[in-house]
């Protein structure tokens, strides 16, 4: 089972952290500070798994944004390689070449995505198709619901 | 901006996260954030109401700012507002924002259970999903508390979308892993098994994790999967590639599927069915086939795609360990992997011949590729890589590679990595004892590690070699001469000296004859070290040199003279100082006869488990080490450390013996050269717990006991005078529970009422595991006490022991009885006219909970009674009947409730035909409201 997925900058901010495993803010905190130093350490070419306490760590990056993955020991390093590459095809798709910076703007989005490819730390939905029209559902039901806002609204002026 | 804005964009929102980003320090991101929360608090404050996209607009940047990695303490109440709104975005950042700031603020709880209660059962897919996410996302108790039942429901209905029942499937399995003891097994179980058949290909995959971790837990529930997932991996690795349509991964028929069906089998042995079992074996040879193949893409995701099948196909070969063809063709397949160009293949062969390297079928053919393996030590860039090497070496050495393998890891020591160097000495150590046939390598081998790298060489490697020396009498002499040849170098390690002045200060005496090493050089030698160590190595130098003074009287003056001098018995150390003045005083009073015995040999070191081993064990977590020495191990571990420890903590730190540390017992004073032990066990102070017995008068479910530790969850259930009580050990830490063992104890009153006899339970628990034990239990007449379960275990270093009261009590044995008024009325007159009155037991007393009907119903069912109704005259007043089951007699009971909601208190009433029973019972159920 995944324990938990980060998303961070090539600078080490943190661009999305998903948990699977109760844990308090502050252990939350220290982990993702240890990996990215960790991984941010680590030359290019280097494999993509490494040890980490008790857990495998998996890792990928794209462009300016690296992927990373804690599993359990018993876990498919291979497969969770691929399931960082799922995911990063579903939010290119969802975005249209996604970059850096529709993940910062629309974090939201990228959340449901993940709660619709990913849920408890395990795959849920794993066709792309699939996933795609789901959050393309709830995107229309969206837009049906959605009343036009005025100008001073629109620019968070109130 | 983004390049696309899909949905609904909150202009106000991105705004915001411009100006964060444009913040230019660190102190102006705070000042924006600190704005803007004011910002936040004022509109939520505010007398205007604000609309649901304001609120989700706020909440949402509440959001953002606690991502940042901000603390957020308001908002909650917003958020749960929008769970309830019928727009969906606005339901949708609720639930988002639940989801990240999870918060067991019981108020909140309450309400949000209630929302997602709403949305579960508005039968529309999307609302459903997003309920059962948040579920999932969350995973508290109290939503275990509140879905675990309603979950299995909805997984399995007929009408349910297939969206819903992946949502659903995998939001059991969280509530499972985190509340098992409230996710009852029920007839979904075998419905859930046929999901493997499902149409919907998405909805096998969540199912299949389900069952996994189901039939991880109980094995013989869910045995029937074994054959649906056999028949459904066969259909998936002979379709063609485009048959499964979007769940073909660049090429690869449903990957992530066939993963998940792979791990599910490896809960189980080889199929006994010789047709399921060949049809399984023609899957593995297909996939190992398949790996053989030119590859459909060049992608590297079809390469990973296919691959992640093949090892976890290997994975489970090795599991079954049961066909050597099937073993020796993944070895073959992972050797090639050996020198793929890919680095990632290279690090997942090393490590899964690592398990092959254990299985009696496979250990040849993995050894065959020693040579590659040693290269890879050599010339791999990723130091995890080189870890892997290291430890699939370790794995396939035996006694025909040993020196060669032992050989390699020494002189990949000199260049190593810092980070694992110690863990190479470690593995060295183990290696050169387990597998030396003359001690005389053995003893060169770690003088060669505290060589070279003797700062890595932690206290267990030079007390082992110490043991090994004195348990063995045909290597002592080696030992002396070559620690004296080694003390020679004008540099040497630290380490090395404690090793020297100990094995010297034993055997020193059979090197004597040669001048070259007569007891005056050997003396000289230690003591122009002496000046240049730490406090404990001169500790330990002066105790070789007490023993000098015995095996060669000829340099007691010298070494007098050195002990009399100001630098010794004035030292600013206290030990030191002490252990000159006794030392000294000692060698002038004591005759030679009593100067022989205080300071004779050391006697043999009892044998025990390595406590190299142990750290190594404790270092990588024992799982992944091949049981290296069972023979060692001894039987009663637990129990002999902890009396090895009393032992220690009774003997005063400073007797006189003991600051020789001769002969003696063990003594936590003087540890340096009697520690060889050096595993004693610290024993935690016993953690007695009775807290949250009274929760279980009327419910036989829940937690009973939980520290930062353990968790143990029980389910029980009763009838007539039996009762079988499950009890859940959850390990909360990432670290193994060893010597894990349990009894039941009751005090000599109890224990003639009451048996309970548990089942064995494992000894191990793993990280983040939960293992299973029955108690039965046998009510023999009434009874009042409750037995207690005493739980001990290794968790680190430490013993730990936790004792809680079982919630085993007469009412459990309750059967309920329905009466018409008519039979009440007279069984109640019998029972107060017949019989004395201490029969009849009463209590009044205040509610400490809120007055509530339905509650109080609930509890009174619970106790164990029938509620009849309409038998009191008064509606208010509840009345109950029921029997007591014991084995030697049956007792009726009757019983009357009257609360009096005005003055707040209860009046309780008991008519049974034993006092006894009368007087608990009242205890009991007065307790509850």
């Amino acid at each position: 089972m995944m324990q938990f997925m980060l998303l961070f900058s090539r600078q080490g901010k943190l661009r999305l952290q998903k948990w699977y495993v109760p844990l308090s803010d502050k252990e939350r905190k220290k982990i993702s500070r240890d990996l990215v130093q960790t991984i941010l350490a680590r030359k290019p070419k280097m494999c993509s798994f490494l040890e980490w306490r008790d857990l495998k760590i998996v890792y990928k990056r794209y462009a300016s944004l690296y992927f990373c993955c804690a599993v359990e020991d018993q876990d498919n390093e291979l497969i969770t390689l691929e399931i960082i590459h799922r995911y990063v095809e579903l939010l290119d798709k969802y975005f249209g070449s996604v970059c850096e910076l529709d993940i910062i703007f629309n974090f939201e989005k990228a959340y449901f995505i993940l709660d619709e490819f990913l849920l408890g730390g395990e795959a849920q939905e794993t066709s792309k198709k699939n996933v795609l029209k789901a959050i393309e559902q709830a995107d229309l039901l969206q837009e049906e619901a959605e009343a036009p806002r005025s100008v001073l609204e629109e620019i968070g002026l109130t | 901006m983004p390049a696309v804005s899909k949905g609904d964009g909150m202009r106000g929102l991105a705004v915001f996260i411009s100006d964060i980003r444009n913040c230019k320090s660190k102190e102006a991101e705070v000042k924006r954030i600190n704005k803007e929360l004011a910002n936040i608090r004022s509109k939520f404050k505010g007398d205007k109401a604000l609309d649901g996209y304001s609120k989700k607009k706020y909440v949402c940047k509440l959001l953002f700012i606690f991502l940042l990695g901000h603390d957020i303490d308001f908002g909650h109440m917003e958020a749960v507002n929008l769970l309830s709104s019928n727009k969906y975005t606005e339901k949708q950042i609720g639930y988002l924002f639940i989801s990240v700031l999870v918060n067991s603020n019981s108020e909140l709880i309450r309400l949000i259970n209630n929302a997602i209660k709403n949305d579960l059962a508005s039968r529309n897919a999307t609302f459903m999903n997003l309920a059962l996410h948040c579920i999932a996302n969350v995973g508290s108790r109290e939503m275990a508390e509140a879905f675990a039942s309603d979950i299995p429901r909805i997984l399995v209905a007929g009408d349910t979308m297939d969206s819903v029942k992946q949502s659903a499937a995998l939001c059991l399995l969280r509530l499972n892993r985190t509340s098992p003891d409230l996710v009852p097994m029920g007839e979904w179980t075998a419905r859930v098994v046929h999901l493997l058949n499902d149409q919907h290909l998405g909805v096998v995959t969540a199912a299949t994790s389900l069952i996994t971790t189901l039939a991880q837990k109980s094995p013989d529930d869910f045995k029937t999967s074994v054959s649906l997932a056999v028949a459904r991996l066969s259909r998936i690795v002979t379709s063609a590639s485009i048959d499964l349509q979007d769940y073909t991964y660049y090429f690869v028929a449903a990957p992530w599927l066939s993963v998940k069906l792979l791990r599910l089998l490896q809960c189980y042995p080889p199929p006994e069915d010789a047709s399921l079992r060949s049809r399984l074996s023609e899957c593995l040879e297909t996939i190992l086939n398949k790996a053989q193949e030119p590859p459909k893409s060049k992608k590297v995701q079809h390469s990973n795609a296919k691959n992640a099948v093949l090892f976890e196909a290997i994975a489970l070969i090795i599991h079954h360990d049961s066909e050597p063809n099937l073993l020796v063709r993944a070895c073959n397949q992972l050797g090639q992997f050996l020198q793929h160009r890919e680095t990632n293949l290279r690090y997942l062969a090393l490590e899964s011949m690592c398990t092959l390297a254990s299985s009696e079928f496979s250990h040849e053919a993995v050894k065959t590729h020693i040579e590659t393996v040693i290269s890879a030590l050599k010339t791999e860039r990723d130091v995890s890589v080189r870890q892997r090497a290291v430890d699939l070496l370790y794995a396939m050495c035996d006694r025909s590679n040993s020196k060669q393998i032992v050989a390699e890891m020494l002189s990949y020591l000199e260049t190593a990595d810092y980070s694992i160097r110690e863990e190479i000495v470690l593995k060295v150590a183990i290696l050169a004892e387990k597998y030396a046939v003359d001690y005389t390598w053995y003893v060169d081998t770690i003088l060669n590690l505290i060589r070279i790298a003797g700062d890595y060489v932690s206290e267990e490697v030079w007390y082992r070699v110490i043991q090994i020396v004195i348990n063995r009498d045909d290597v002592q002499g080696y030992a002396a001469k070559t620690v004296f040849e080694a003390l020679q170098a004008p540099a040497c390690h630290e380490n090395l000296v404690k090793v020297g002045g100990y094995i010297l200060g034993e055997f020193g005496n059979l090197i004597a004859g040669d001048p070259r090493s007569s007891p005056l050089v050997q003396f000289n030698l230690l003591h122009s070290k002496f000046h240049l160590c730490s406090v404990p190595t001169r500790a330990l130098l002066l105790s070789a040199y007490i023993k000098f003074i015995n095996l060669f009287p000829e340099v007691k003056g010298t070494i007098q003279d050195v002990l009399r001098s100001d630098s010794q018995l004035r030292n600013a150390d206290v030990e030191l100082q002490q252990r000159a003045v006794e030392y000294l005083r000692l060698s002038c009073i004591a005759s030679t006869d009593i100067l022989a015995t205080v300071l004779e040999e050391m006697p043999p070191f009892p044998e025990r488990e390595s406590s190299i081993l142990a750290k190594l064990k404790k270092k990588k977590g024992s799982s992944k080490l091949p049981d290296m020495d069972d023979s060692r191990k001894n039987v009663n571990g637990s129990a002999e450390h902890a009396e090895d420890a009393e032992v220690a903590s009774k003997v005063p730190s400073h007797t006189f013996t003991d600051n020789l540390s001769v002969n003696s017992a063990p003594s936590s004073g003087a540890s340096l050269l009697v520690d060889v032990f050096s595993d004693f066990s610290s024993a935690a102070p016993t953690e007695s717990s009775d807290e949250h017995f009274p929760r279980f008068v009327c419910k036989n479910n829940g937690v009973i006991y939980e520290n930062q530790l353990l968790q143990i969850g029980l389910k029980s259930e009763y009838r007539q005078n039996l009762g079988r009580m499950y009890v859940f050990y959850g390990n909360k830490t990432s670290t193994q529970f060893q010597s894990f063992s349990t009894s039941v104890s009751s005090n000599d009153v109890l224990c003639s009422h009451l048996n309970v006899q548990e089942k064995p339970v494992d000894p191990l628990i793993e990280a983040g595991a939960q293992v299973q034990q029955i108690l039965n239990i046998e009510c023999v007449s009434d009874f009042s006490d409750a037995p207690v379960l005493n739980i001990q275990f290794r968790y680190g270093g430490t013993l730990q022991n936790i004792a809680v009261k079982l919630p085993v009590m007469l009412n459990k044995f309750f059967q309920p009885t329905e009466m018409t008024s008519q039979d009440f009325f007279q069984r109640w007159k019998q029972l107060g006219a017949v019989i004395s009155p201490q029969q009849e037991v009463q209590k009044i007393f205040i509610a400490k909970n809120q007055m509530d009907t339905d509650v109080t119903k609930a509890k009174l069912l619970g106790f164990g009674v029938a509620l009849l109704d309409g038998v009191d005259p008064n509606p208010v007043n509840f009345v109950g009947a029921g029997i007591i089951h014991t084995k030697t007699t049956q007792v009726g009971c009757l019983l009357r409730l009257e609360p009096n909601t005005q003055a707040q208190m209860y009046r309780l009433t008991l008519r049974t035909s034993k006092e006894s029973v009368s007087q608990r019972l009242c205890e009991l159920l007065s307790e509850q409201f």
